[in-house]
């Protein structure tokens, strides 16, 4: 299958309702590790994409991409605009004038997102943060033949899961050294549900 | 929740509004935008310095605009810092062609968000240089962590950076006076209370009434340690043994001191801190040049303080004397 641009709008569309639904949880989280704006933040930023990109004519696959970088990054703030901002905009870049995006090309796209991610907040995988859900994603995906609705979602679940024992090493919770351990880190849910949100589109699409 | 607010969305512009109201004649905000700037800016043949960060730290930083000082703010959301294209408007709201210098706070969102912007503004022929501010001793520093994280010694960057840049300083010279004030400035902070972010509807951590939480930063974020609530003489020597450890002191130096309330401290207890704290650095053999107390770095209506000393040179002093209007800034 290919993403068309009726199913990134879904995508989004998807994503902002768990948001919107989680919103409350995500601040919760990071209350716990962090300053407590990221359900917040990721709520006010995801309703403005939905807002642009719904009902709107899009040509291009990367075209609607970008426009969901731009709004991210000018709406967000805090750490977790630039980062979903870099790799909406990387992941735009590397599909570039194409109409639809097949798997290869997306995952393609998804590693370039997670080096941009890596590059702007100077992090790596294993430091508690929302890299340490996209890059197992990646990994995972780059072995698929197909987009796969399943192996997104458990993915996706194991790795959110997984922050929850690491130590936080950057960003806000990494003051908290020791103390961070046993919290979910609230980037690595919401990419979960940004990640589970595309593997219910694609389901829609199966 | 209790606040005087309408809607815990429309926090950041209500505050703006009222802002530009009670200083028309200083101050104006670029249209659609968070962007605060000084009237007059930018100002011919001088350095633009730009600062800014999440809203909830008031006076800081739009209280820190005019004459030697600052020349733009950009307020963020709600302890949010603010995005790329905002402080690309600032940064552009300011440069007079001599270059524009940005002064960040070290959290993750703050530098990447301003980067961003510097990059939106070389790009676009606008000379910009920048320093990060990391004064918190409370947290580790090291190559592995996100490091210290940038609280109340800000304003001093802000102040001697401003005064370099009103007294003619070029970019790279005001890049340098303000990395020099980086390695000389140390602060710790506690707090008593934790403080509740509008659209977040509840505290951020609790505290029972004994407590007190040590190290703490300027998001209404936890802290480094939780303690039994001590008396103000223990509180002083706590912090200000952490920043005495941590950075070289010698009988005789000169330093500033500012002690910081974080929002709803009374005056009364913040002086209390202030006269052990003169203690501890008299017994040191240290020379106390000029001691800041009140609310310079805030954190909503956060009960704490925090301890903060500024290792002075002649240059160092003299810019820190220098005359600033800027509303918020006196000692």
């Amino acid at each position: 299958m290919e993403l068309q641009v009726e199913q990134i709008v879904t995508w989004m569309e998807k994503t902002n309702e768990k948001i919107q639904d989680n919103k409350e949880y995500l601040t919760s989280l990071d209350q716990a590790i962090g300053d407590g704006d990221h359900g917040i933040n990721m709520a006010r930023g995801f309703k403005e994409v939905v807002q642009k990109v719904s009902g709107s004519d899009y040509e291009s696959a990367s075209d609607i991409l970008k426009d969901v970088a731009m709004t991210l990054m000018g709406k967000v703030g805090g750490a977790a605009g630039p980062l979903y901002g870099t790799a909406f905009l990387k992941l735009s870049a590397s599909v570039k004038g194409k109409k639809s995006i097949d798997c290869g090309s997306f995952v393609t796209g998804l590693e370039e997102a997670l080096a941009g991610m890596k590059q702007r907040g100077k992090s790596e995988q294993g430091e508690k943060t929302l890299i340490d859900t996209w890059a197992p994603v990646t990994e995972e995906m780059k072995k698929a033949e197909d987009f796969d609705a399943s192996l997104l979602f458990e993915t996706a679940k194991t790795a959110m899961e997984k922050t929850k024992d690491i130590k936080a090493t950057k960003g806000r919770a990494a003051y908290l050294g020791e103390r961070s351990i046993g919290h979910l880190d609230p980037g690595s849910v919401s990419s979960y549900y940004l990640f589970t949100s595309l593997a219910e589109t694609i389901r829609g699409g199966e | 929740m209790k606040k005087i607010i309408n809607n815990p969305e429309e926090v950041v512009q209500d505050m703006l509004k009222g802002l530009i109201a009670a200083h028309p004649n200083s101050l104006k905000q670029i249209p659609n935008t968070t962007v605060i700037v000084r009237k007059g800016a930018p100002v011919p043949n001088k350095v633009g310095i730009v600062s800014g960060g999440g809203s909830g730290h008031e006076p800081a930083h739009a209280g820190y605009l005019g004459e030697g000082m600052l020349d733009a703010a950009v307020c963020g959301e709600m302890f949010t810092s603010p995005t790329p294209d905002q402080v690309f408007e600032a940064i552009k709201a300011v440069d007079s062609g001599s270059g524009v210098f940005l002064v960040i706070k070290n959290y993750t969102g703050d530098v990447m968000n301003f980067e961003m912007a510097a990059e939106l503004a070389e790009a676009e022929g606008i000379s910009v240089e920048k320093v990060v501010v990391n004064d918190d001793v409370a947290v580790e520093d090291s190559s592995f962590t996100t490091g210290r994280r940038g609280i109340a010694g800000t304003v001093f960057v802000h102040k001697i950076a401003g005064a370099k840049a009103a007294a003619g300083g070029s970019l790279q010279e005001v890049k340098d006076v303000a990395e020099k004030v980086v390695a000389n400035v140390r602060s710790m902070g506690m707090a008593l209370t934790p403080c509740t972010v509008p659209a977040a509807g509840k505290p951020s951590f609790t505290l029972d009434e004994d407590e007190m939480e040590i190290g703490i930063g300027i998001h209404g974020e936890p802290g480094i340690e939780r303690k039994k609530l001590t008396s103000a003489d223990e509180v002083a020597e706590e912090l200000t043994q952490k920043v005495l450890d941590d950075i070289k002191f010698n009988s005789g130096d000169e330093v500033a001191v500012m002690i910081n309330g974080m929002g709803s401290t009374p005056e009364m207890e913040l002086y209390i801190l202030n006269g052990k704290v003169q203690e501890i650095l008299h017994e040191r053999g240290l020379t106390i040049h000029k001691t800041f107390v009140g609310e310079y770095m805030t954190s909503l209506e956060m009960a704490g303080c925090s301890v903060t000393l500024l290792k002075l040179d002649k240059e160092t002093k003299q810019l820190l004397d220098s005359d600033s209007n800027a509303p918020a800034f006196h000692s």
